[in-house]
């Protein structure tokens, strides 16, 4: 495990809303992922098998870039794509309507696969659980696991990751901010207040893009 | 976005969100489960008082695939031809509490009424010789599969332009996209005021065709016969129909399009509507996806919906 | 009877003076009039013109008393200013002869607010075949004198030459719907760059100005008067000041929506502004005041079409044509042409009143308001508002264009024959005819 931050650390003033603090850095994003990349072939006894679908847009990044270390270390190509989840969203009417992000399915398809689901920030739980019915009609899968940039906690259905990049205990007042070279310019989590009028429903506070 | 009126409704960002949904849209048609369970819940009333077998399993299909209830209201014979009347028909919609109401009718204009009387969206599946919006959108969207572009696309429309409303959609809608339209029709079928209109005219179709990205034949009535526009379906064919050898005129890229239904012979040949620059098939696939996006774009959010 | 003594008023919008009505006439002009036994009417800043006189109304009794009726139509008339209005034939059945145009004659009669001049149609059945009784109807109580198969046009050049000629017998005329049949078949809108983004068939000017054309040659060619409703395009009016040049004897109407109203409010599709003739575009609407205020145009007259909500809340093809007109139309001439000061308050009633009642032929209207004239007289507030609410019209529908537009001046009080019909603007409390029923 890398020393991280204690992110119980004094929080910024709380007039100041634009203010955030580092949870981790870009060093560490990259430590992380290798180590998930490891942890993924370690459990899978390789990559056999083994396809990356991440959820746009950062999880889409991160599968990628998962799945290149995991091709570096196997010397073999791993198949990645992505799965926008929008449609199988269980919040649409709550909100205006979105718009869709890539869905691509990675090459092979996923029947009889093991679908290793990816995404930045694990939350509520119910992208996944969309992620999960989005699955179900693309295929059968013969596994689906999960691997996360960060966990920040408050489950509201009973999902876990398999892999986790890093736990960050979080309180519902604050927003997992998670910065990807491709999307951003640099790597790095940051951990800020939530947004003024976000704060005034718990509903609404819980609105980000995580899982 | 409440409605879909009329192409000339949506700006350029909401065409293209329209677009890159349906592209979305169309992954669905290829996946082994056909369906996604957005518009769970919904109902979606089409409400069809001209006979449109296409058009309304067309839009359907795009319900059902998104999950929503669909009830088909075909009024041809029913207490509405006999002079229920719109305004009535309507309120027993709002009465069974349809969230979308796809309505073709002969008249332009019916759309706009509805509107008007029904607390869901509207979307016009063709109003009489006004617009037809989801068939512009998928046209632009087979010109997009096919070509990569609609910038600076040289798009041609020939046929009865006066009494086309899909003229009148791709017209609007080619333009907001950035493409340039020119209309080919003999001059008793451009319509007065067509000077207004962003679009060039040519009545020398052989002139225009070396040019043309995309020629889009309209369907020629028959009907219209009787109405002296045109001396015979003969010289109708010579001047204006798209045979084998106009289409030897066109750039190599090119392709050929037809909404549909075609009149084989008059306005395109067979030969014409069967080779491989012809999307006339694929044009149907696409309507699919169209108007999946659009009924998700109307309905998938909070109803009053404004975008994110 | 009635003895009115209106005080402080400005007659055609001269210097004030005072307008004393007795017995049915104007008794007495002047300044400082005495009271005597006049019921006072405080009229100070009051404009007072000849009772209007509209030649161009649709009654619908018989046939559509859902829409309008004589009593109701007439009521909206008198608010209006008008006392007389000439009733179009287009009833059901027709006014093609003396038994319909006596029946109409006496509803307005018994009804009391304003005279009724039945208009008698042309043709049988208005269908533009065969000549009607046109004597018979002249003869009538109802004396008629105008004639006009109104919503149709007399096409056949023969059949409305034979009318031309037939009606000088009685100092008759014939008053043509202009409107070439083929050219406007399913037609809807105005044909020009609005009716082809909305996708709705096209009325061409062509098809008012090219039958206007042919029956101004027609009429000098056998020497009659021709008068020509509803005039609406700046072609029209060219053809006419050249017809009037050349001492043909032709005059023409205009209705207030012509002269405020154009096309563009189409867009929308709202069968409040379906009208024949169709609205036009803002050149023909800056002709047609110009024709007006020079007199190339020789009256406004409102065209009065009321229809049931069943008949207009549709899609615009299944509506009917036709707009309200008697309530609104002395506001909104008031703002075409006195707030851009094409016409004074003498020119409006030259066009309201004194010029239909020469064309009706009508002798107790229309007349300059003098000492032995029948007391036939408006009151108008040049200086007020009124926002047009069409829940509150007498009218029995509520097809008018001009709901919640603020339009200027306002009707204080109608008199016909020296009683009141309307009062502050509302209906006086009276009886019928003469005074008492």
């Amino acid at each position: 495990m890398t020393t991280a931050p204690d992110p119980r650390r004094p929080r910024p003033v709380s007039g100041d809303r634009t203010a955030a603090h580092p949870v981790l850095d870009a060093a560490d994003v990259t430590r992380v992922l290798t180590r998930m990349a490891h942890e993924i072939l370690e459990k899978n006894g390789g990559a056999d098998d083994v396809v990356l679908l991440g959820i746009p847009t950062r999880g889409s990044t991160l599968a990628h870039r998962i799945a290149e270390q995991m091709a570096s270390v196997e010397q073999r190509t791993v198949p990645v794509g992505s799965l926008d989840v929008t449609l199988y969203r269980d919040d649409l009417r709550l909100r205006g309507v979105r718009a869709l992000g890539r869905t691509e399915l990675p090459p092979g398809g996923v029947d009889g696969r093991i679908v290793v689901l990816v995404d930045d920030v694990l939350f509520s739980g119910r992208t996944v659980r969309a992620a999960l019915d989005a699955i179900g009609d693309l295929g059968r899968p013969a596994a689906v696991q999960l691997a996360v940039l960060v966990d920040r906690g408050h489950r509201e259905l009973p999902i876990r990751a398999d892999y986790v990049g890093k736990n960050i205990p979080t309180s519902l007042r604050e927003t997992v901010h998670v910065l990807l070279a491709e999307h951003d310019g640099r790597d790095g989590v940051l951990i800020g207040p939530a947004d003024l009028s976000r704060q005034e429903s718990r509903q609404e506070s819980r609105q980000d893009t995580s899982s | 976005m409440r409605h879909l009126l009329s192409a000339g409704d949506l700006s350029r960002d909401e065409a293209l969100l329209v677009l890159d949904t349906a592209a979305e849209m169309a992954r669905v048609a290829a996946a082994p489960v056909k369906k996604l369970p957005t518009l769970r819940g919904r109902t979606v009333v089409n409400l069809f008082f001209e006979d449109s077998t296409r058009t309304r399993t067309s839009f359907e299909l795009a319900a059902k695939r998104l999950s929503a209830d669909v009830i088909n209201f075909s009024a041809k014979g029913s207490a509405v031809s006999k002079g229920e009347g719109l305004k009535d028909t309507a309120l027993t919609l709002e009465a069974m509490g349809a969230d979308a109401v796809v309505i073709r009718h002969a008249m332009s204009g019916a759309p706009h009424r509805l509107a008007g009387w029904v607390r869901g969206s509207v979307v016009n599946a063709g109003d009489g010789t006004h617009e037809h919006p989801t068939q512009a959108l998928l046209d632009a969207f087979t010109m997009r599969s096919r070509l990569g572009r609609l910038e600076g696309l040289q798009v041609t429309l020939v046929g009865d332009i006066l009494h086309s409303r899909v003229a009148r959609s791709n017209v609007l809608l080619l333009h907001t996209l950035g493409a340039e339209v020119t209309l080919v029709a003999p001059p008793t079928l451009i319509p007065v005021g067509v000077e207004d209109w962003p679009a060039q005219v040519s009545y020398d179709f052989d002139r225009v065709l070396p040019k043309s990205d995309v020629v889009m034949m309209l369907r020629v009535q028959r009907e219209r016969m009787g109405a002296v526009y045109f001396p015979s379906v003969r010289e109708y064919s010579r001047r204006y129909g798209l045979d084998a050898a106009r289409m030897a005129m066109l750039p190599p890229e090119s392709v050929v399009m037809h909404p549909g239904p075609m009149n084989r012979g008059m306005e395109i040949a067979a030969e014409v509507a069967d080779s491989p620059r012809s999307t006339i098939v694929e044009q149907v696939t696409n309507g699919v996806s169209v108007r999946m996006a659009v009924l998700y774009l109307l309905l998938g959010g909070a109803m009053g919906g404004a975008s994110e | 009877m009635s003895n009115w003594l209106l005080r402080n008023v400005t007659i055609l919008g001269a210097a004030p003076t005072d307008l004393h009505l007795a017995d049915g006439v104007i008794a007495e002009v002047g300044r400082g009039l005495a009271t005597g036994g006049a019921q006072v009417f405080d009229a100070a800043g009051l404009v007072a013109l000849p009772g209007l006189v509209d030649l161009h109304t649709h009654l619908r009794e018989p046939g559509r008393e859902d829409a309008e009726t004589v009593a109701s139509g007439t009521l909206a008339a008198a608010l209006g200013g008008f006392t007389a209005v000439h009733a179009m034939a287009n009833t059901d059945p027709a006014a093609d002869t003396a038994g319909v145009v006596e029946q109409v004659w006496r509803l307005g009669r018994d009804a009391g607010h304003c005279d009724v001049f039945p208009v008698g149609a042309v043709t049988v059945r208005r269908r533009g075949e065969q000549l009607a009784e046109l004597g018979a109807m002249a003869d009538s109580a109802a004396r008629v004198r105008v004639f006009s198969d109104d919503g149709h046009c007399v096409d056949d050049a023969v059949l409305m030459r034979r009318a031309l000629e037939y009606v000088k017998a009685f100092d008759g005329v014939v008053a043509q719907h202009a409107q070439e049949p083929r050219l406007t078949h399913a037609a809807q809108m105005n044909e020009g760059v609005v009716s082809a983004r909305l996708g709705l068939t096209g009325w061409p000017a062509v098809a008012e100005e090219s039958v206007i054309a042919r029956d101004c040659l027609l009429a000098g060619h056998v020497g009659s008067r021709l008068h020509v409703c509803h005039v609406s395009t700046a072609g029209s009016v060219e053809i006419l000041r050249w017809a009037k040049a050349k001492g043909i004897r032709v005059t023409a109407e205009v209705t207030p929506h012509h002269l405020l109203l154009t096309d563009d409010l189409v867009t929308g599709y709202d069968p409040v502004y379906k009208v024949n003739p169709p609205l036009r575009t803002a050149g023909d609407v800056a002709a047609l005041r110009a024709a007006l205020a020079d007199g190339t145009i020789d009256a406004v007259a409102t065209d009065h079409a009321p229809h049931s909500l069943e008949d207009k809340e549709t899609e615009w093809g299944a509506a009917a044509f036709g707009m309200l007109g008697l309530e609104t139309a002395l506001g909104v001439v008031a703002e075409a042409m006195v707030s851009t000061g094409l016409l004074d308050w003498a020119g409006v009633a030259d066009r309201m009143a004194v010029r239909p009642a020469r064309i009706g032929r009508l002798n107790g209207h229309g007349g300059p308001l003098e000492p032995g004239a029948p007391a036939n007289v408006v009151l108008l507030d040049p200086a007020a508002t009124v926002t047009v609410d069409p829940g509150s019209l007498a009218s029995r529908s509520r097809n008018t264009p001009y709901a919640g537009m603020t339009l200027p001046t306002r009707v204080v009080a109608t008199f016909l024959r020296g009683r009141p019909t309307v009062l502050d603007g509302k209906p006086a409390e009276s009886g019928g005819p003469g005074g008492g029923r």
